[in-house]
């Protein structure tokens, strides 16, 4: 019998049968009397939505109360292709956000509050009032700060006094409002959580593949015949990625292999645990690719050489005057040291590719040329063997080598794949973008990309990073990955040649995609400034903000200014820099710099209630503090994108509580006035603000382009529509004007489209109506590989894996035909042949075919990069110590990053004084800052306190016990904990030393339900080279007995 | 025909997601807790947590740490001690398999909390006169009867915990030690197959009972001598009739005293 409902009388029946077996004393008596008939005592839930916490993107239903205002269930769709019901302990606890003990959770935010200069307490407000205050602020600040023009008489339009921080946690529509007002007002501090997560993952993946994002996704991992769990504790911090894991080890035999400093509960399930320092996954994955190299020279049909040979850059002839790092102690040739000699720029003039006349790259296809990028990573390598890279890692040689031999046995062979699952361990150092790289060129050696069970999977920890990056809340982007245009680009033609150049390509192979950056790039500007961008004013491009072409504006840049004093006023949607930042406690000091500060959130988070501290004086604090109540997910409607590039609608399943709004709402109320303020007042530059299709616009009723509601309208501009009627080449109509656009193929360089987000085009078409609300979960590939393609929708155009163009041979046959992604069949479209399977990375036929193109099209040159000199540290990854490392480098007399910025020379600590090796982390049951997790009851409950994972030896070295206190020193600051004395970690031999490592959760602050010490506190102010990531993984404490 | 849960701790990470959807759906509120020096919280079983995840760090053979995780709730034993002592009818077995409450018959008498071999269901208010209830995982019984899926079962990422047939899963459970062994775990073992009339609670382990602080041999026989002693032949054969209920809750209330002097 299933599980199905069960009446009263079949209850009677099954309860006679039992009265035979013993000692079943009054069942039947009791069915009899009625008393077995069990209503559901409360409802399931109806109301379909997406989890908000880490990236999986695990479906919910929502229960309301009858009156629709109290939650009073949340569970896992069971209808979820994801996750099937299930959800882990955080998402469990999501009616908590609402409510609690069926009233509002009491920690809820519900009114407008706002905090007077030198006050010590907050005043109820309306939002009106707020919003009317807010607004007079923006637009005196913007009026006295506003830069027209540069020192070189340069128009730019900027305004570096305001910032705006946040927005992983919002919706696309309220993302992508945002960065239109943000950049519409001339802002250039424009950050969020993304660069302080995985902006080292979108340099590094794009550099690689052309796409800044994990290439398969959730479901895919299933597919893996080997998974590697690197710098991610994938078990904890995304849990439901495990039912995919566990699949794929129970049904295809799959082997876990987990790399971490800590024995986690990744760890626990893992066949292979090996132990690494923290800050030296390119010794080991420089190792490994040694170890592969040097096998593959021995036994090549263990490997898939077409696939390296045909697909990767491996066969490209290099610059012969370009060195590696092996023939250069440690850097590559081109450095030019700065001030300090330790550190400088990278000439990169030798890090270029040979050309035959046309322009076109020489290869040599039998990888024998010493130029060639094979015979070049050889020599890159050569050092990495394995004592050397377990001197440097402190890992066993023994499990180094199991590792070696298990990843390139099970992934090497043809039609063999294997994945590699990371996160923050990797992407937060001063050489994270390297580290990814690194992981990177392991892939492409392995023929891993592009298949599936293959990839690189950045596990992404917010629920709309991806979205929030693809819509741009980052200062060096705009929507879709196009570029903000800086000072030296006078005109919008200056700005697309010197695009367009940079994706040029003589060889007719190589399809180049960027190529059609121009039409993107003017749909924006359509769809920002609307009819008031016009060929005659370039589209409006005079009205975006010229970044300065020298200057950073990212995160840790962002908080240098503001304690400098030159950023007077942030606004902040739902981030916590107070806790999440890199040394905290300076960005808490920093925050006391500014003239005002806006949040909104859900809650009073540490960093609107920084004046409010333990230890500060209020009265020494003249911010003025407005904090504006937001919805939480499930009290709004809108789009979300997972990891896997799922772009999935929630619907809303009860009302904001209180006077709380959605961050749309906000935003558009927000522009509304301050384009009212400017039309009535003038004031400085007051165009950018007036000529944006804002007022009028999303205030019009009824709201423009049929649209049903504000959200809604959003959405289909995100993906774009006819702005006039387009012809097709014989004279047909193609689109009337105002239709949506089905593809980004569509879009145009001539105003005749527009799009908030080429990415996304697609996502809301005339055809299909809006994908991203698709719930069909039946999975029509014909392989079975798992990718539902027709649940909600993914970029680009719905296609779920990625470079799948490189998952077949020459002639289009998969390399796996068991689980393929993409075959060509001769026989599709009226005997021309054509893809079957995923949607193509890139339609063309097969490279044996006429008009074929590469698969990696995104790249010029159509070719996974294995040397990759587009990043600013070296084309190759060569292993440095963090800034704060408790050894001397192993192996060249080059210690850190040579291309770093140090912020704060005089804050780094050294191993004499501080010896102890440190890390961060996430834990299952609370996330990121600890806002969202602190105030749930149900969380709180299981992991209460502040706390210090450390070693026994330590512990006995210290003489401390378990569940003491303990103090946590580094240079930037001291903190409290409790220890957690633990088997899970060891001390490790380092360079010929004994090496300690702790590790401590980030999630604690002085607000909320429970609160405790920061670990950010001790962290240092440095960042990647490439992309200004901060160094949160690595860095030095001392560790003592008793609390502060 | 009866319903178990199979819970396999080679696939549970330890997420707590089902500590969790226990509170959820039973609207159990959250315990103020502190950290002891270990994951685990609340530290032990309550009248408001019906289920728990203990952890357990061990160092194998060679020195290889590794960090189990099992879930603790109640068994749901076939013939439970807890069923045989509970003098009001409260606690039943259901057809299904389970062992059911009805918290309405509880009288608070706690002798469940005294003999149930694996110390499962915990009295809230412990008042003797009247106030108190016991609790324990239902088996989400309104879910189950409802067909859902406990809420636990439906929460778990991994599948660690499955719902189904007795009969399948045990063969499954059969399976999976196979599986198991295979891979190197050679004490791995289908626990509660046969315990105390089979349990409805099972577990695939990967080491013996006790690394997971579960007995080799969990015995209701001290309940029976209870039963027999105290219920007579009235409780058996008559169950929750009016009349046995009268009679049990008196000798209930007499004998509670007695014990608590």
């Amino acid at each position: 019998m299933n599980a199905t409902k069960i009446s009263r009388r079949q209850f009677i029946k099954l309860a006679g049968t039992a009265t035979g077996s013993l000692l079943l004393p009054s069942s039947a008596a009791l069915a009899a009397a009625g008393w077995l008939n069990f209503p559901l005592h409360k409802p399931v839930g109806e109301a379909p939505s997406i989890c908000c916490f880490c990236a999986v993107g695990c479906g919910l239903i929502v229960a309301a109360d009858a009156e629709g205002k109290r939650v009073i269930n949340v569970e896992g769709d069971p209808d979820h292709p994801i996750n099937r019901g299930s959800l882990c302990s955080k998402g469990m606890t999501l009616s908590q956000l609402n409510t609690v003990d069926g009233k509002v959770n009491p920690r809820r935010l519900q009114k407008a509050k706002y905090r007077a200069p030198g006050s010590s307490s907050w005043e109820e407000k309306s939002l009106d009032w707020a919003l009317d205050q807010i607004v007079q602020r923006i637009k005196t600040t913007r009026d006295k700060h506003f830069i027209s023009q540069d020192g070189g008489g340069r128009t730019v339009n900027r305004l570096e006094a305001i910032a705006s921080l946040g927005g992983a946690a919002l919706d696309n529509e309220e993302c992508s409002l945002i960065v239109k007002a943000m950049r519409s007002l001339g802002l250039v501090y424009i950050e969020h959580q993304a660069r302080i997560c995985h902006s080292s993952t979108v340099a590094a993946l794009a550099e690689s593949f052309g796409r800044g994002a994990m290439t398969n996704h959730w479901c895919d991992i299933q597919n893996s015949d080997c998974v590697i769990i690197v710098g991610s504790n994938a078990a904890e911090t995304h849990p439901v990625s495990f039912k995919w894991v566990t699949k794929a080890m129970e049904q295809n035999g799959a082997r876990l292999i987990s790399i971490d400093p800590r024995f986690t509960r990744s760890s626990a399930k893992a066949d292979i645990y090996a132990r690494m320092r923290s800050g030296t996954d390119i010794a080991f994955f420089g190792g490994m690719i040694k170890w592969v190299l040097d096998d593959m020279a021995a036994n090549p049909g263990r490997y898939n050489m077409t696939y390296v040979t045909e697909y990767t850059n491996m066969s490209f002839l290099v610059n012969p005057e370009f060195e590696t790092a092996t023939e250069n102690d440690g850097k590559f040739s081109g450095f030019v040291p700065g001030a300090d000699p330790n550190y400088g720029k990278y000439d990169k003039s030798t890090w270029t590719f040979q050309k035959d006349e046309k322009g076109i790259i020489l290869k040599d296809k039998s990888l024998q040329d010493p130029n060639c990028v094979f015979q070049l990573l050889k020599r890159q390598y050569a050092r990495y063997d394995p004592d050397t890279v377990c001197a440097i890692t402190g890992t066993d040689v023994e499990t180094f080598l199991k590792v070696c031999e298990t990843y390139a046995r099970l992934t090497g062979p043809v039609g063999k794949a294997g994945t590699i699952m990371y996160a923050m361990g990797a992407t937060q150092h001063t050489h994270g973008t390297q580290n990814i790289r690194a992981y990177a060129i392991l892939q492409l050696l392995l023929g891993n990309i592009g298949v599936a069970g293959g990839g690189i999977n950045a596990l992404r920890g917010e629920s709309n990073v991806q979205g929030s990056t693809d819509h741009a809340l980052l200062y060096h982007i705009l929507p879709g990955y196009l570029s903000p245009p800086v000072a030296t680009q006078t005109t919008l033609q200056e700005h697309l040649d010197a695009k367009v150049a940079s994706f040029a390509t003589a060889d007719p192979k190589s399809a180049s995609w960027w190529l059609n950056y121009p039409k993107y790039y003017v749909s924006l500007l359509r769809s920002w400034y609307g009819d008031n961008a016009t060929e005659a004013n370039e589209f409006g491009y005079q009205w975006l903000p010229k970044l300065d072409p020298a200057a950073n504006y990212s995160h840790i840049a962002l908080f240098e200014a503001m304690a400098a004093g030159v950023i007077k006023g942030l606004i902040c949607w739902g981030q916590n820099p107070a806790v999440g930042g890199p040394n905290s406690f300076a960005e808490r000091q920093a925050l006391q710099k500014l003239d005002w500060l806006v949040t909104v959130d859900l809650w009073e988070t540490e960093t609107c209630a920084f004046w409010q501290e333990p230890g500060v004086d209020p009265a020494d604090i003249q911010t003025e503090v407005f904090l504006l109540p937001a919805a939480a997910s499930y009290e709004k409607e809108g789009s979300i994108v997972n990891s896997g590039r799922w772009s999935q609608w929630r619907w809303k399943a009860v009302d904001p509580v209180g006077d709380a709004k959605p961050d749309l709402e906000i935003i558009n109320e927000l522009m509304l006035k301050v384009s009212e303020l400017y039309e009535a007042e003038g004031g400085a530059a007051p165009e950018p603000i007036t000529r944006l299709r804002w007022k009028g616009w999303y205030d019009a009723s009824p709201l423009p382009r049929g649209a049903e509601s504000l959200v809604d309208l959003v959405s289909r501009e995100i993906n774009g529509w006819a702005e006039s009627q387009i012809n097709n080449a014989d004279g047909t109509v193609q689109y009337e004007e105002g239709k949506l656009l089905g593809s980004f193929a569509h879009l145009r360089a001539d105003g005749a489209t527009s799009s908030a987000n080429w990415l996304y085009t697609q996502s809301y078409n005339e055809k299909d109506g809006n994908r991203q609300k698709w719930r069909d979960n039946v999975d029509y590939h014909p392989a079975g590989i798992g990718t539902y393609a027709k649940w909600s929708w993914c970029w680009p155009l719905n296609r779920r894996i990625i470079y799948n163009r490189a998952a077949v041979d020459l002639d289009g046959n998969p390399w796996d035909p068991e689980d393929f992604v993409i075959k060509w069949d001769p026989t599709l479209s009226d005997g021309k042949g054509g893809w079957a399977g995923d949607v193509p990375d890139g339609g063309w036929p097969p490279m044996n075919m006429e008009g074929t193109r590469y698969p990696f099209i995104m790249k010029p040159e159509g070719h996974g990069h294995i040397f990759g000199p587009g990043l600013v540290d070296g084309p190759f990854p060569e292993h440095y110590e963090p800034l704060e490392s408790p050894t001397i480098h192993p192996l060249s007399g080059t210690q850190h990053n040579p291309a770093i910025k140090v912020w704060r020379p005089d804050e780094i600590g050294t191993p004499d004084e501080y010896p102890i090796v440190a890390t961060t982390y996430r834990v299952t049951e609370h996330w990121q800052a600890g806002q969202m997790t602190r105030n749930l009851p149900w969380l709180v409950e299981l992991m209460p306190q502040m706390f210090v994972e450390m070693s026994e030896e330590l512990a006995a070295e210290i003489g401390v016990k378990n569940a003491e206190l303990v103090t946590v020193e580094s240079r930037r600051g001291s903190i409290q904990a409790v220890a957690i004395v633990t088997k899970r970690f060891k001390p490790m031999q380092v360079n010929g030393r004994l090496v300690h490592q702790i590790g401590m959760p980030w999630h604690w602050g002085f607000q909320g339900l429970s609160v405790g010490d920061s670990a950010n506190k001790l962290s240092p102010h440095v960042g990647d080279a490439n992309t200004m990531i901060p160094e949160y993984k690595a860095f030095l404490v001392r560790v003592k007995k008793g609390g502060l | 025909m009866a319903k178990a849960m199979l819970i396999d701790v080679s696939k549970c990470t330890g997420c707590r997601a089902c500590q969790v959807a226990c509170k959820a759906w039973n609207d159990l509120p959250g315990e103020v807790t502190t950290c002891l020096g270990y994951y685990d919280n609340p530290p032990d079983l309550s009248p408001n947590t019906w289920n728990r995840i203990a952890f357990y760090e061990i160092e194998r053979e060679g020195g290889q740490v590794a960090w189990l995780f099992r879930s603790i709730r109640c068994m749901h034993c076939t013939d439970a001690p807890c069923v045989r002592v509970c003098p009001t009818g409260a606690l039943y077995k259901d057809p299904l398999g389970f062992t059911a409450y009805d918290e309405s018959k509880c009288n608070g008498c706690g002798y469940c909390t005294q003999f149930c071999p694996f110390h499962i269901p915990r009295l809230k208010d412990a008042t003797v006169w009247g106030k108190g209830k016991v609790a324990k995982c239902t088996f989400c019984q309104d879910r189950v009867v409802n067909g859902l899926i406990p809420a636990c079962a439906q929460a778990c990422p991994t599948g660690a915990i499955e719902f189904g047939e007795r009969d399948e899963l045990v063969a499954e459970g059969r399976a999976r030690v196979d599986t198991l062994k295979a891979k190197g775990y050679d004490e791995a073992n289908l626990y509660g197959k046969n315990l105390l009339g089979g349990l409805g609670t099972m577990y695939v382990l990967t080491d013996p009972p006790d690394t997971f602080g579960l007995p080799e041999a969990p015995s209701g026989a001290l309940a029976e001598v209870w039963q027999l002693q105290t219920l007579g032949g009235i409780g058996i054969a008559v169950g929750a009739t009016a009349l046995g209920l009268l009679i049990n809750w008196l000798i209930a209330r007499k004998q509670i005293k007695v014990e608590e002097m």
